[in-house]
């Protein structure tokens, strides 16, 4: 049998990091809103993702067990290098993961401190992504295979960029989301909230795209723009990954516009689809920037086989469970779903 | 490396594991409770089971939330703190993790919404169901886990490539490496005794405060009958996982009963004090020839000493002495109380014994404290190697400084101060209140606030 293993993985990875940014991204979003809302509207929006964001965050287990698993070379280099934004995105997500439950059974005092602690996870959590993903583009410091950099690698102006960007982006999600699920009085102001990130995101994904072509020339190569020249035959082939995020962005004014529900989440789902495609494109075949390909990185054959045999049992149940989740609390949020 | 940073390194992995393994430990054995319970109340409805399970899980969703969060960081510290043990191990045991996260922790994540808030949204099958996969999902998560982790203690199915790279050979043995069913069955028996000991130690709490309570009489004769099945079991089954380390890991042997002289007819020391420096115990109070009775089968079976390993190569001996003793005692205790409380039952009622109410409140924390010694044996007694004969843990850490360590290493410990002492504050509080508080609550969430019956008072009672 002649699968090509190292690339069936990298899609799936790629796959797991992509499911987890959509997902966990409207619910991390939920949570950068929860300043602006009201206390009776923070349990709306709690309840409208309380039953999904534990199989949402799971992706991120997938990613980091699964990049262990198959790419145990570029794990042991992506995780030193970018060490500080990690255990800053666990730290984020522990607080904020314990305050679903814990801002319920608070009294005064206690409620108050998870609800700022849920806020505060959320934003850090999505600062801290925001700091990988940053430090991932600019290109980690490689020698021998092993990470060779130093602490500070990820901390420059182009990754506080990207943190912009993924904070409103994510907060696009959430307001999206909100949008989507819930009524009256917080349903309005999920609007308000959706027109406020929609053109933040587009401004920012702007700068951020222009940015990464200005500091990164090799990424600008890919997209046909070498030196003073523009090659239209490198770009009219990635062309349609740009027009997806436009498309997004329209998707989400006129879904808005008509105040149509489920419309705005769905156009901010393509712009993520768009963003994380056109990062992609850039990068491939590198699984560490610039210096490690995903076939150098790869595990050794015979565990990729071991493990494919048992993700395409298990990966298509785990698919469906999980859409089957989202279709028991599908509809608008109503106050019979908690058991508090 | 960073000889600081590695210190840190340990020091922030042992934390947060250690800290980890306490809800697991904990939420193993309540998933397979409420399974029973839910379907108790199923097959009798015995409202008395409806109201033990949704007051349980409440206390279930807290610590599992725990457990979830303190996961996610670990699978991330393995390539954050020990890259180099990741990029040795991950073409032998990189596999069984990514089956842990794809065959239970999806399943577990998933079903948990369906468990927690589907109540009104599905049936009661198939909320039982949820309920069932959520229990076998816990199960299917140590069986990986420790699969992993017996493979560190003994590692089997692999060869060496010239270049040094590990290779699987043969996946079976990998997977059922040969100290692992021992050590999986007494992780689970562990996690079942930790629930029992909390669930008999709230409801004794209860019978002593609130007088009788239908409810709580039931759940501790339920814990009785735990402690007395599982935990004389759990010493059977101790013992064989002890067997196996007498023959895989003699080092660790030898430390957990700080054997220093390999000869015949070694003493059991009850208490002694292990100096490595003197590669001798300061004092020792010992049986003679005990030692190698238990060890070894008879008194003239010949036990190995540490000082038959270089000294470079010898586990501390001190730490690993005691929480071997620790877990053993706690074991012996548990053991007790099981009998005691299964006599009490034959006798009269153990709800009416002050005593054994008292002492199975103080045996509450007792699971835990056993649970975290006998992972300090584990992984301690396996020092000075991370994986057993192939890698030292000196030579798996990552490229890191001490200072970047430290600042994380003081995050893990705020953070985690912060959510255990919140979450055991709620969770004995939820304890205090009672099962009934609890069925009360549910019963004003099924009027939807502004409805003519919100308005209408309670029931008494």
């Amino acid at each position: 049998m002649s699968l090509d293993l190292p690339l069936i993985w990298a899609g799936i990875i790629a796959t797991a990091v992509l499911f987890y940014v959509m997902l966990d991204g409207f619910d991390l979003g939920v949570g950068i809103l929860f300043p602006f809302a009201t206390e009776a509207e923070r349990d709306v929006m709690i309840d409208s993702i309380a039953p999904v964001w534990d199989g949402n965050e799971t992706w991120l287990v997938l990613g980091g067990g699964g990049l262990f698993a198959a790419f145990p070379k570029a794990y042991a280099v992506i995780m030193p290098a970018l060490y500080g934004p990690i255990m800053l995105m666990l730290l984020g997500l522990v607080m904020r993961g314990v305050a679903f439950e814990f801002r319920a059974r608070g009294r005064v005092r206690g409620r108050a401190f998870w609800t700022a602690a849920f806020a505060g996870g959320s934003i850090t959590a999505a600062v801290a992504q925001g700091f990988v993903l940053g430090g991932f583009i600019q290109g980690v410091t490689l020698r021998d295979e092993a990470f060779a950099g130093g602490p500070w690698d990820w901390l420059t102006p182009y990754t506080v960029l990207v943190v912009a960007g993924i904070v409103a982006g994510y907060a696009l999600l959430g307001a999206t989301w909100l949008v989507w699920r819930t009524e009256t009085e917080l349903h309005g102001k999920a609007r308000r909230w959706a027109w406020i990130a929609g053109p933040l995101v587009a401004v920012l994904l702007a700068a951020v795209s222009l940015a990464t072509l200005l500091v990164h020339p090799r990424i600008a190569v890919r997209w046909g723009f070498t030196g003073e020249t523009f090659d239209p035959a490198a770009f009219l082939p990635l062309a349609p990954i740009p027009l997806l995020g436009l498309v997004g962005l329209v998707v989400v004014a006129v879904g808005l516009r008509r105040r149509s529900h489920g419309w705005p989440f769905a156009g901010a789902l393509l712009v993520f689809l768009s963003g994380y495609a056109g990062l992609a494109a850039g990068f491939f075949p590198n699984i560490v920037p610039y210096g490690m390909t995903f076939r150098q990185a790869a595990n050794a054959e015979n565990a990729l086989a071991f493990m494919l045999w048992v993700t395409a049992l298990v990966l298509p149940a785990i698919l469906a469970y999980s859409v089957w989740v989202y279709w028991v609390f599908r509809g608008k949020v109503t106050a019979d779903a908690g058991y508090h | 490396m960073d000889v600081d940073a590695l210190l840190l390194s340990r020091l922030q992995f042992a934390f947060t594991i250690a800290f980890h393994i306490i809800f697991p430990s904990f939420t193993i054995g309540l998933a397979s409770y409420l399974a029973v319970l839910e379907g108790l109340w199923l097959g009798t409805r015995n409202e008395v089971f409806k109201t033990l399970y949704l007051f349980w899980l409440k206390i279930f969703a807290i610590s599992f939330g725990m457990g979830v969060v303190t996961g996610v960081v670990l699978s991330y510290e393995l390539g954050a703190n020990w890259s180099v043990f990741s990029r040795v191990s991950a073409p032998v045991i990189g596999p069984l993790f990514a089956f842990e996260v794809l065959t239970a922790f999806f399943l577990e994540a998933s079903f948990l919404g369906i468990m927690l808030f589907g109540w009104k949204k599905v049936g009661p099958g198939l909320h039982f169901t949820a309920t069932v996969l959520v229990a076998v999902g816990t199960l299917i998560s140590a069986f990986w886990i420790i699969s992993a982790n017996s493979w560190m203690q003994h590692p089997a199915g692999f060869s060496i490539l010239p270049n040094g790279d590990l290779i699987a050979t043969d996946w079976f043995k990998v997977v059922f490496s040969p100290s692992f069913p021992a050590r999986f069955a007494h992780m689970t028996l562990a996690a079942y005794l930790t629930t029992a000991l909390v669930i008999g130690a709230a409801s004794a709490w209860r019978l002593l405060k609130a007088g009788d309570e239908a409810e709580s009489r039931m759940s501790l004769r339920m814990a009785i009958g735990m402690f007395a099945i599982v935990a004389p079991l759990q010493l059977l089954v101790g013992d064989i996982s002890g067997k196996s380390v007498e023959q895989l890991q003699p080092a660790k042997l030898a430390a957990i009963e700080a054997f220093w002289d390999t000869r015949t007819e070694q003493p059991f020391h009850i208490a002694a004090w292990p100096d490595r420096e003197l590669a001798g115990n300061r004092w020792e109070i010992s049986i003679p020839k005990l030692g190698s009775l238990i060890t070894g089968g008879s008194a003239d079976a010949e036990i190995r000493g540490l000082k038959s390993f270089e000294p470079r190569d010898r586990p501390p001996v001190a730490v690993v002495f005691w929480a071997f003793r620790v877990m053993v005692g706690l074991g012996i205790a548990m053991i007790i109380l099981g009998l005691w409380g299964a006599w009490l039952c034959w006798k009269s009622a153990p709800e009416r014994s002050r005593p054994y109410l008292m002492a199975a409140v103080a045996m509450g924390p007792a699971g835990f404290v056993a649970v975290i010694a006998g992972w300090v044996v584990a992984e301690v007694g396996r020092q000075p190697w991370v994986i057993y004969g192939v890698l030292r843990t000196e030579d798996a850490a990552s490229p890191l400084l001490a200072g970047q360590v430290s600042l994380s290493l003081l995050g893990f410990l705020i953070v985690y101060a912060i959510i255990f002492s919140v979450g055991v504050l709620y969770i004995l509080r939820l304890i205090a209140e009672g099962p009934v508080a609890g069925s009360h609550e549910l019963v004003d969430e099924d009027r939807a606030p502004g409805t003519p019956l919100a308005a209408m008072p309670e029931d008494p009672g």
